[in-house]
């Protein structure tokens, strides 16, 4: 039995490889392991597993004004950091597509003529797999929040006692910080490219400034220069492992098998991965 | 009347602005009067959103019943129509330019929002 760790998969360029490491991680770790997919926009990881999922609606609370009470004072329209809330005269105008849902508006109004009602952003698809449990965020067609929903998703990462892998959206962004944090650690995937290096760069100021520890997976290492490599030696980062560039995985990728299906011998080296990340971030396999 | 245009300067001479939610400046003329006086938009030049949104709530507290800009997104055009808010898109030069044209009756009046919010030129 392995200690519980949470372990985040992100980048900073889209189409590194995420996905593809998130799963092969989870397909190393074993049974009991928990999958988040918090790439919202785009989830993925359940196109290579065949997991039977329930769903569930996210919400969250955005507010209404009753018009009868509102005097247009105007200290919501203080309060709203994002230019949701417009004053005309003595008529409040709310665009409920900029807002936040940070309340804050709620909670000056003198009147009360702000109340909060649930708002579905998106939902949650719970799933299992013979050996691991699947918890996807589905962002809806036209919301533009997704952290609400992505620490909806984690929230899920409390059932687990065993190793949580979390499937990040690509980015330096809000979403892309609110999928790693609380993480144990970060395997940031890249690619040894002029864009590859450019937004791992960004990722990783991102992460110090987060205090993660984290460490590099370089996807098709054989198919660029030797920039990243030299970067992580510069900055100390650890380089855990490296994929070749091979037409095998992309030609399975492209019929939803996963990696470790396509390329079997990778499994010790995803092995070798997970005892690497539990000895840097401090948790010892318990046996 | 009072009218609101986008102003890329503070006079007449400067060129229209084509953004109406990050226009430099909005210049409120009184057309009967001919008395001009300048609105600044800093507030919102660099907003991440909502820009068109406080834009039109400051040209309404001007108290102006018609707004001449290049172009006006979604948002912005439901706050002034809301506040009867009339609104003119016009590709004029300058701010002098436009308000000729629109004197003259020669600019027709928007039914709906021309761009996308967050366009680009």
């Amino acid at each position: 039995m392995r200690r519980k760790i949470k372990i985040a998969v992100a980048s900073g360029k889209g189409g590194t490889g995420k996905t593809t490491v998130a799963l092969a991680l989870a397909d190393a770790a074993g049974a009991g392991t928990l999958l988040l997919d918090c790439d919202v926009e785009q989830p993925n990881c359940h196109l290579f597993l065949t997991a039977k999922a329930t769903e569930e609606p996210v919400t969250v609370l955005k507010p209404r004004v009753e018009e009868e009470l509102c005097n247009g004072c105007g200290r919501c329209l203080e309060v709203c950091q994002f230019n949701a809330i417009a004053l005309l005269g003595k008529k409040i105008l709310l665009f409920q597509d900029l807002c936040h849902g940070c309340g804050g508006c709620v909670r000056v109004c003198p009147r009360g003529a702000l109340r909060e009602e649930a708002s579905r952003i998106g939902e949650i698809g719970i799933g299992s797999t013979n050996t691991l449990s699947l918890i996807e965020g589905r962002l809806s067609i036209g919301q533009s929040m997704s952290p609400p929903l992505i620490r909806a998703v984690k929230e899920h990462s409390m059932e687990s006692s065993g190793i949580v892998i979390t499937d990040c959206p690509p980015g330096t962004a809000c979403p892309m910080a609110a999928a790693v944090r609380d993480s144990d650690f970060v395997v940031l995937v890249t690619e040894p490219t002029p864009f590859g290096l450019h937004d791992l760069g960004l990722a990783v100021d991102t992460l110090r400034l987060l205090k993660l520890p984290l460490g590099v997976v370089i996807n098709r290492s054989d198919n660029g220069d030797e920039s990243v490599q030299a970067y992580c030696y510069t900055k100390g980062i650890p380089v855990l492992l490296e994929i070749p560039n091979r037409r095998e995985i992309a030609e399975a990728y492209s019929r939803g098998v996963s990696l470790l299906k396509a390329v079997p011998e990778l499994r010790t080296e995803f092995e070798q991965v997970l005892k690497t990340i539990e000895k840097i971030s401090g948790s010892e396999p318990v046996k | 009347m009072k009218i609101a245009l986008t102003s890329q300067g503070d006079s007449l001479e400067a060129g229209l602005d084509p953004r109406f939610g990050r226009a430099e400046n909005f210049i409120v003329l009184d057309t009967e009067t001919r008395e001009a006086v300048i609105v600044p938009n800093t507030q919102n030049l660099n907003a991440p959103q909502g820009a068109g949104i406080q834009a039109a709530a400051t040209v309404a507290a001007a108290g102006v019943e018609a707004v001449i800009t290049g172009h006006c997104g979604p948002k912005a055009f439901k706050v002034l129509t809301t506040a009867n808010i009339r609104v003119f898109n016009t590709n004029a030069k300058t701010g002098r330019d436009a308000v000729a044209l629109f004197i003259a009756g020669k600019l027709a009046e928007a039914e709906k929002a021309d761009v996308e919010g967050h366009w680009m030129a």
